[in-house]
């Protein structure tokens, strides 16, 4: 196997601003590498540039210098539409069509793709199934008739229909109560290792990024300041390491 | 008011066509003012010039007085003149930036965690406006027509002055003859037309709201 076909997403010094870089940046000169099948947790404050990160993948942003890849291809490369099927995307209040049923809503990329009818209507149950609701129950429903936890597992179950092989995830949890957070943590990681997706996570909590990653990175102001698996994470001695650390038991994440 | 009553019975088909008149006026004014208003505000939400200016020009036709305007466009070749033709005109004009308005912010105020899913997902331009952005708006959109179907009625009775008819043809007659019963004969059909469609486009956009 080549470097490219490991790594599904590949950043090479990529920096991005507002005004085409001229504008102060937003990430500076990040280099960081996704293996296929792994599960990348993108940690920091609110503003550090998490979720810009995020967007340089699926084509939602372009880099002003450097690359991003996507399965060995420079994103400026793809197709915007055709990078984006292909990649899941799940963010905190799910974002959901309010005029779309849970079947709708879970069947979108497929319905774009043209799927016939029947296997999208398979393809809707066995997601809901997958994601714990059962499709008799919730298929016909529309997003305000549920829950927060509901609303993120189909979040989640439209982002895995047309089966992409990179899932991005914008602090899908961010919103839920802590009992309901880690319940969907606990069965989300489940899935992400059975499916075996490569996900790419954006939080501001270290504890849900200790639960899911197989490896962190600690963002401080558009810049990377930390990367390590889990374990060796907290034997870190950078600041905003410590920062985060010292953040454990009284943060918003814990319960 | 029995003199009124038995007047009306008396002038019943004269009414009745003055008020089909009216109606025809209204709604052809107001079909072509959504065939022009709707597309247009779909067009301007991602054209931030073009938004300016269609805006702008909608909002100017709408400053303009009701009978100025008729009196502007009489003098206008092939679309003016006296008669239906230059009052559906104004009528239409009138009648876009209520239109024009409501669909624009109807398409564009929806939540931006859906907007952002839906780009997203993979979702063209296109497929974001036809398939997102317009069935969400469509409420405000309808709010925008029947603001603009109010003031169409309204405006319409004033049509009558530059010889379109309807039932502005008994108000003018009777402001003119100091006759009571001629005057009311137009007014209170009229006053019912506005309110009979406030209330059925109110309903109507009740019904299309997505929460």
């Amino acid at each position: 196997m080549t470097i490219a076909e490991q790594n599904l997403i590949e950043f090479r010094g990529v920096s991005w601003g507002t005004n085409g870089g001229s504008s102060p940046q937003i990430i500076a000169d990040v280099s960081l590498a996704v293996a296929r099948g792994s599960t990348l947790v993108l940690l920091g404050r609110s503003g550090s540039g998490k979720t810009t990160l995020l967007k340089l993948i699926n084509g939602m942003h372009w880099p002003s210098n450097g690359e991003v890849l996507v399965e060995g291809r420079a994103t400026r490369e793809w197709d915007a539409i055709r990078l984006r099927r292909g990649i899941g995307y799940v963010i905190q209040e799910a974002g959901l069509f309010p005029h779309f049923t849970v079947a709708e809503n879970v069947a979108l990329v497929p319905t774009l793709e043209n799927w016939p009818k029947e296997k999208i209507a398979a393809r809707v149950k066995e997601m809901l199934r997958l994601v714990g609701l059962e499709p008799g129950e919730f298929a016909q429903r529309r997003p305000r008739e549920l829950s927060g936890g509901q609303r993120q597992r189909v979040g989640v179950a439209r982002a895995l229909a047309a089966d992409p092989p990179i899932l991005l995830m914008d602090e899908p949890f961010g919103a839920l109560d802590p009992v309901t957070r880690a319940e969907l943590q606990g069965e989300f990681k489940a899935l992400a290792e059975r499916l075996g997706k490569t996900i790419v996570f954006v939080t501001h909590d270290l504890r849900e990024a200790l639960v899911l990653a197989s490896h962190i990175i600690l963002l401080e102001r558009g810049r990377v300041v930390a990367s390590a698996g889990p374990e060796e994470f907290l034997r870190l001695q950078h600041p905003e390491v410590l920062a985060f650390a010292a953040c454990l038991g009284v943060g918003s994440g814990a319960t | 008011m029995t003199g009124l009553w038995s007047f009306m019975v008396e002038h019943e088909s004269e009414i009745l066509s003055a008020t089909l008149e009216h109606v025809e006026l209204v709604l052809i004014a107001m079909a072509t003012a959504i065939l022009i208003g709707v597309p247009l505000g779909m067009l301007i939400v991602r054209r931030a010039k073009l938004r300016a200016l269609a805006l702008g020009i909608a909002g100017i036709f709408q400053t303009i007085p009701s009978l100025a305007l008729f009196g502007f466009l009489i003098p206008i070749p092939f679309i003016g003149g006296i008669g239906k033709r230059t009052a559906i005109v104004a009528l239409t004009l009138y009648a876009l930036l209520p239109i024009l308005r409501n669909t624009y912010v109807g398409l564009t105020e929806i939540d931006p965690a859906v907007l952002e899913s839906a780009e997203a997902m993979g979702m063209t331009q296109a497929q974001i406006l036809f398939r997102v952005r317009f069935p969400l708006g469509l409420a405000v959109i309808l709010a925008g027509v029947r603001t603009a179907t109010i003031i169409t009625i309204g405006v319409a009775t004033i049509a009558a002055a530059i010889g379109a008819g309807g039932l502005g043809t008994f108000i003018f007659r009777g402001v003119a003859l100091v006759n009571d019963s001629l005057l009311l004969a137009g007014a209170i059909p009229a006053a019912l037309l506005a309110i009979l469609a406030d209330f059925l486009l109110g309903r109507l956009e009740r019904r299309l709201r997505v929460t």
